[in-house]
């Protein structure tokens, strides 16, 4: 049985339908969750999109995190169910807890959207398992509130714990801290990242299907850890 | 009614481009020796009746979590009347 991965969808939600897909293509099934509903329909994995949820009221993902349906996912998360958040989830994920740092104004203040080469820095995390530690990547990009920051300590902490998923190459395109694109947590199971793995799965559609990644990667965690048959 | 007025600014390690945007307009508009400009946010909350200490307690609570993100940002919490 293919693994059951859950793709939440906000008010404002932009890329729930292309992870969808990109869950499909990689073989899994999807799962559609309403923002409203305190369910995650027993899946083993949930993507969070891309988009403006709740129109990115107050700040990007700071009304989000307080949907029904969130407070279930981060029990589910704490417990190791793998989450991946996506640009507007990389902010929901933040603003939740999840993941350390924020998600600040692009240092430029322009909206940026362009495709965006990145170096996978880790692939012990369960969304990043199928890639090479320095393999480059294409995929696309698009945010206006995408520079990453923490403070001094936690960014140590994230080099040095290995946290950092990928790094922008050639151009930083936000004023992110130390060229960071995406970061996981220590477990590994919990991954944001700025960037749209989910735009970069066709070859009819994407500058690459480098995006795909991502998404086999879970299927090969799942399997790994006896989560799902293969 | 009583205005309760919640100030959200940015902490000041973090950049504001807005900030420096303004820094920038302000100098074409002659208005010389502005070395910096935070740009912040505030909120008004018209809260029928008094606003006592268990209240109170409740907005510091929405100010940390809903109002501002700690991670980035500090808060300063100002009963008026």
């Amino acid at each position: 049985m293919s693994p059951r991965v859950g793709v939440i969808t906000f008010p404002g939600s932009l890329d729930d339908k292309d992870a969808v897909r990109a869950v499909r293509l990689a073989g899994g099934e999807s799962v559609s969750l309403w923002h409203a509903e305190a369910d995650l329909h027993s899946v083993d994995a949930v993507v969070l999109p891309g988009g403006f949820s709740y129109g990115d009221y107050l700040r990007c993902g700071a009304i989000a995190k307080f949907a029904p349906v969130m407070e279930k996912l981060v029990d589910a998360a704490n417990g190791g169910l793998p989450v991946l958040g996506i640009c507007n989830g990389f902010q929901v994920l933040t603003e939740s807890h999840l993941l350390p740092g924020a998600l600040t104004r692009n240092d430029h203040l322009h909206f940026i959207c362009r495709d965006q080469k990145l170096r996978i820095e880790n692939n012990s995390s369960m969304w990043t398992a199928d890639f090479e530690i320095g393999q480059e990547i294409l995929i696309p990009l698009k945010n206006g509130e995408g520079g990453y920051v923490a403070d001094e300590k936690t960014l140590d902490q994230l080099e040095g714990e290995g946290l950092v998923i990928a790094r922008y190459l050639e151009l930083n395109p936000n004023g992110s801290r130390r060229d960071i694109a995406g970061i996981t947590n220590a477990r590994g199971n919990v991954v944001g990242i700025m960037p749209h793995p989910e735009h970069a799965v066709e070859n009819l559609t994407g500058p690459t299907t480098d995006g795909l990644g991502f998404f086999t990667s879970l299927l090969t965690s799942l399997v790994n850890n006896g989560k799902v048959s293969a | 009614m009583t205005n309760v007025i919640v100030n959200v600014a940015l902490k000041q390690e973090i950049l504001d481009p807005q900030g420096r945007a303004i820094v920038g307009a302000l100098g074409r508009l002659g208005l010389s020796g502005v070395a910096d400009v935070r740009q912040g946010k505030q909120f008004v909350l018209n809260i029928d009746g008094e606003i006592d200490s268990a209240k109170l307690a409740q907005i510091h609570e929405i100010a940390s979590t809903l109002l501002s993100n700690p991670v980035i940002e500090d808060f300063t919490v100002e009963v008026q009347g």
